[in-house]
């Protein structure tokens, strides 16, 4: 593996080629919108890997175990659960569909054989237990085996049910269910790690919930003002440091994170840092608002950076340097001539997602036309893939792709102007010990790997 | 379906080839596996039934291995499981068999959810004290071992509530090993295990050595209160009480209190409020001598803190600190150390804050006398009672009975009536109910002649308040009135007014003049029920809305027993008789109860 500072790329493209492994989903032409993924996540293993779409499902893949006598197999995943994690609801006092999208999954350490996770939609956030099964009471006294009624006046002794093997069961069960305390769509969760709370945030508000009791939870954070026409700003993504149990972040649409301790106070409106860039006067337009807001904030493993993702760009922060980022990475600075037409065709509101590589060394997010962009943080170089059926052949390396920036096309190069907006690739999810990635294109999800020499 | 027959109801029962007996509990056997959460959970609630009829040897080789592995099954189950396990002793053949029950309960121990492990480790707790000395050693210990060094977090949290059960009667090496088992699970990587072994210490600490309390449970202690999450050393504050008590005042010093004077001024809010919520217990584990130098001055600082929610959890302990200081020098330490940091929070920013101070700060005049309370207390009395928060002035309220022991309530009168009247009527429905529940025990400390003066018009403008509870309230407040100032009282103020309702165009107050008779006739007696209330009943029987005259046949019902036979016969029966012809359903359907229940068919 690559890690940092081993000498290896894991993104550049040069030291490290990325191959295709596999492809879920169907290969129709037209997609059910229900099919649509709406989010990836790996567990904290790596060894199993959900995803929620539009339909309210969750499906589990679980990773197969190194086969030798198939080389090539490595390290597949296949489906190891599905479950209907959300229904479509009415809610009949403000006369609102509340959708049955899963807008996030996240997995919570593992406590035992089984595993758990948080789901949500717009309102609801439930835990899940997903745990095996593989044995099966045998002997009834009132029946035979196969089912027979026994006469009630022959039973001569007492039988004791006997647990036999059987087929291997997955099942998913509900175990909680977090509701009625957001008022406006949830857009975060996230586990503490001290193991028993975790937030959720909508858009004016952050709750702070334990993990074993439903009907309470705390709020931490509001910006709701007294006037609603006075508002300005919504908070956009918000996560908890990963080391540090006082320590979470909220994004906001304006471009801004804020750092909150909840050690200082109960509620947490105050913030303890703000990270802010200033704007660059020359760039201003009319579209500088909407393309600063922020649409995901990602802690780094080491929990010392943080990754945020705007409209066309990535951003890495130190923690400690509130002024400016310390690296930004231009993610499709070729659409900026072209944002009027993709505030017509509502693009420009599109919320692309970020990850960390396991080591942090690398970085990782999406784009249009099914492209999606890495960013080695040490060699500082950048690369633009493909998640496509096309090139999908078992180990087949990904070829890298560019866009022609205007004058003049060269020859491997697209333009702009063909890129198909549909295909937006918003989702992704880094292994976080390995070079495997999870990639979700409309309802396929793709799943890469590093060539392995 | 054999699971609805139910145990007991079968053919077996009645005889034939098969033991009798044995149905029943086939049955019961049967449907551990159903598919009915409710029968499996009447099943396993009836294991001692099953274990019985199978006997001990086969509850040991076939029962337990089953249940050992039934762990897949829903919560309500395992807890039941669990807890049936606790006492199974007995039908597994007595205390040279009780190792036969660590098996199931070890895994249970494991699951996820707390509830059934925490039943789990109380059962094996429970169980220890069955093993003999020999037995403990052969299988509990390695059990507790076993789930210390266990993969998973839950396994290792159950661990740390073994402990203390198992180290008293094991030998000396053991003890060694089990010490060092639990100084692992106190740094463990994971809080969860941190946070278990942390509320465990206090416990484990009572049952060690003195000396090793101090080389081995201190250390640990001092570890966990510098914890990196708040969420562990917040619960080192609660360890330290039990941990005091066991130290002499030297090493009390010496050992514990740079600790709890960090705990108390902690970076993390959380571990300053658990300090404030623990305060009684730890001054009361520290000693006087130690309360004076240390916790007074960290009390101080914690009734100013910078959070509100610690401000509110010291305020709430005020009392039971000046309370617990010691006779001698309390008022001066009260009027010196205490008081002026008290008058500050009067006027706090934060109405939680307020409303913590409020619900206890009554309680200081029996403590600081007359005089004290006069000069001191009672300005601050009188500051609350005009406070802005309506949850102020009510705690105020509703503890007068304090002040009056001391000084009277006369002293506080003047204020006490407009904040009274001010709270009833509050644009919050809830506060008005509030208040109205502590009308029976002002008018008792005030007297009637100050109530009729001043309260009686509030009282009865509840009566017509357009929210229902308010209107019910009203009705059982005057029924205490009534037992408070008797029935001459009643007749002469309550009764007119409330009979002159039943006029009313509104009939929900013609309606309330009914519930009213129900709560006041048995209070008032068989002379003004009969005289002045049942007229007015019956004439509202002929109310042209149906609810009023289904209401005067339950009415008719309620107070029927009250009067005498000729009242009845001649009297109310032509009246129900009249509504049980009623063209309303409803009406009807109360008349022919009312007749019914009082024999006048």
């Amino acid at each position: 593996m690559a890690g940092p500072g081993g000498g290896g790329c894991p993104a550049g493209g040069h030291d490290l080629q990325w191959c295709f492994s596999q492809v879920k989903g169907a290969v129709d032409e037209d997609v059910a919108e229900a099919d649509i993924i709406s989010t990836v996540e790996f567990s904290y293993s790596g060894d199993l890997l959900a995803t929620g779409d539009k339909g309210g499902r969750v499906v589990i893949f679980q990773r197969e175990q190194e086969n030798k006598s198939r080389p090539h197999a490595r390290g597949e995943y296949n489906v190891y659960s599905t479950f209907q994690s959300h229904e479509p609801e009415f809610d009949y006092l403000k006369s609102l569909e509340i959708e049955e999208k899963i807008n996030k999954i996240r997995w919570l350490p593992q406590q035992n054989a089984a595993h758990f996770l948080l789901s949500t939609n717009d309102k609801t956030i439930k835990l899940w237990k997903i745990s095996e099964r593989d044995k099966r009471a045998e002997g009834y006294n009132l029946k035979d085996e196969d089912g027979r009624l026994r006469d009630p006046f022959r039973i001569t002794a007492l039988r004791v049910p006997i647990l036999k093997p059987m087929d291997l069961m997955v099942e998913a069960s509900p175990r909680r269910i977090f509701a009625n305390a957001h008022t406006y769509h949830i857009n975060s969760i996230s586990v503490n790690s001290d193991h028993e709370t975790y937030l959720s945030a909508d858009d004016l508000r952050i709750n702070l919930w334990h993990l074993e009791i439903t009907d309470r939870s705390f709020n931490i954070v509001d910006i709701k003002p007294v006037n609603m026409e006075e508002l300005t700003e919504v908070i956009t993504a918000a996560e908890f440091h990963p080391l540090q149990c006082n320590v979470f972040v909220y994004s906001s649409s304006k471009g801004t994170i804020r750092l909150c301790d909840m050690r200082s106070s109960a509620l947490c409106d105050r913030h303890s840092k703000f990270f802010e860039e200033p704007e660059d006067p020359s760039s201003r337009s009319f579209f500088s608002e909407i393309i600063s807001s922020i649409s995901d904030v990602k802690f780094s493993h080491s929990g010392r950076y943080m990754m945020t993702r705007d409209y066309l760009s990535v951003k890495v922060w130190d923690l400690n340097m509130e002024s400016r980022p310390v690296e930004t990475h231009q993610v499709h600075e070729y659409l900026r001539s072209k944002l009027c037409s993709l505030y017509e065709n509502d693009c420009i509101f599109d919320k692309f997602e970020c990850c960390w590589s396991g080591s942090d060394s690398a970085i990782m997010t999406g784009s249009y036309n099914n492209f999606f962009r890495m960013f080695d943080r040490n060699t500082r170089r950048d690369v633009t893939l493909e998640a496509s059926r096309e090139n999908s052949k078992p180990r087949a390396c990904l070829k890298p792709r560019k866009v022609c920036a205007g004058g003049k096309r060269r020859k491997d190069e697209m333009s702009v102007d063909s890129l198909d907006f549909n295909k937006k690739i918003l989702h992704t999810a880094w292994h976080p010990a390995e070079n495997v990635i999870a990639v979700a294109a409309t309802n396929n999800l793709y799943i890469f790997q590093d060539k392995v020499n | 379906m054999a699971g609805a027959a139910g145990p007991g109801t079968g053919p077996g029962a009645a005889g034939g080839d098969g033991d009798d007996s044995l149905y029943p509990i086939a049955v019961l056997i049967d449907e551990l596996r159903n598919e009915d959460v409710q029968l499996r959970l009447n099943s396993i609630k009836k294991l001692s039934t099953i274990a019985l009829a199978l006997g001990v040897e086969r509850t040991r080789t076939e029962l337990l291995p089953f249940l050992t592995d039934t762990i897949y099954d829903e919560d309500e189950v395992l807890l039941a499981l669990a807890e049936q396990l606790g006492n199974f002793t007995g039908l597994v053949g007595g205390p040279d068999f009780a190792h036969c029950l660590l098996p199931p309960l070890e895994s249970l121990a494991t699951v996820e959810e707390t509830v059934v492990r925490d039943k789990a480790v109380e059962s094996l707790r429970q169980i220890s004290q069955e093993h003999t000395s020999v037995a403990l050693e052969a299988h509990f210990v390695p059990l507790v071992k076993r789930l210390a060094s266990g993969d998973w977090f839950t396994s290792r949290t159950s661990a740390c509530g073994l402990f203390s059960v198992c180290y008293p009667r094991a030998s000396s090496a053991v003890k060694a090993e089990i010490r060092q088992h639990f100084r692992s699970l106190c740094s463990d990587d994971t809080p969860m295990v941190r946070r278990a072994a942390a509320s465990k210490l206090g416990e484990f600490a009572k049952v060690l050595e003195l000396d090793s309390v101090k080389s081995e449970i201190v250390p640990l202690f001092t570890n966990l209160a510098s914890d990196e999450q708040d969420s562990v050393r917040l619960l080192a504050v609660e360890a330290c009480v039990s941990i005091a008590q066991l130290l002499s005042q030297d090493d009390l010093e010496a050992l514990v209190m740079p600790t709890l004077r960090q705990a108390a001024e902690d970076k993390s809010w959380r571990v300053r409020y658990m300090v404030a919520d623990k305060f009684s217990e730890l001054q009361k584990a520290v000693g006087p001598k130690i309360t004076l130098n240390d916790l007074i001055p960290a009390f101080q600082n914690l009734l100013k803190d910078c959070e509100a929610e610690v401000r509110a959890a010291a305020a709430h302990k005020v009392k039971e600190l000046c309370e617990n200081l010691p006779t001698e020098g309390r008022e001066t330490i009260i009027m010196n150390q205490i008081l002026p940091f008290i008058k500050e929070l009067v006027s706090d920013t934060n109405q939680h804050v307020k409303s913590a101070l409020a619900s206890v700060i009554m309680g200081l005049s029996t403590i600081l006398g007359k005089e004290n309370t006069i000069e001191h207390l009672l300005p601050l009395f009188l500051a609350q009672l005009k406070d802005e928060c309506p949850e102020v002035r009510l705690n105020i309220i509703s503890n007068l009975d304090c002040v009056n022991e001391v000084i009277g309530i006369r002293q506080l009168s003047q204020s006490l009536l407009p904040a009274i009247v001010e709270l009833a009527e509050d644009a919050k429905w809830r506060v008005r109910l509030a208040i109205i529940e502590y009308m029976p025990l002002l008018a008792g400390q005030l007297g009637v002649e100050f109530f009729d003066e001043k309260l009686n018009s509030l009282c009865m403008a509840w009566l017509v308040d357009h929210v229902y509870a308010i209107r019910e309230a009203a009705t059982n407040n005057l029924m205490k009135l009534v037992q408070k100032f008797g029935t001459e009282w009643a007749q002469n103020t309550i009764v007119p007014k409330v009979l002159v309702m039943a006029n009313d165009p509104n009939y929900l107050h013609r309606m309330t003049t009914l519930f009213c008779i129900n709560a006041l006739s048995e209070a008032c007696g068989q002379e003004i029920t009969t005289k002045q209330m049942l007229p007015i009943v019956l004439k509202m029987a002929g109310d042209q809305v149906a609810n009023v005259r289904f209401n005067v046949a339950k009415s008719l019902q309620k107070i029927g027993p009250i009067l005498d036979t000729d009242a009845l016969q001649e009297e109310v029966k032509p009246v129900l008789q009249k509504l049980g012809q009623d063209e309303d359903m409803d009406v009807k359907y109360f008349a022919q109860e009312a007749i019914s229940v009082l024999a006048l068919a």
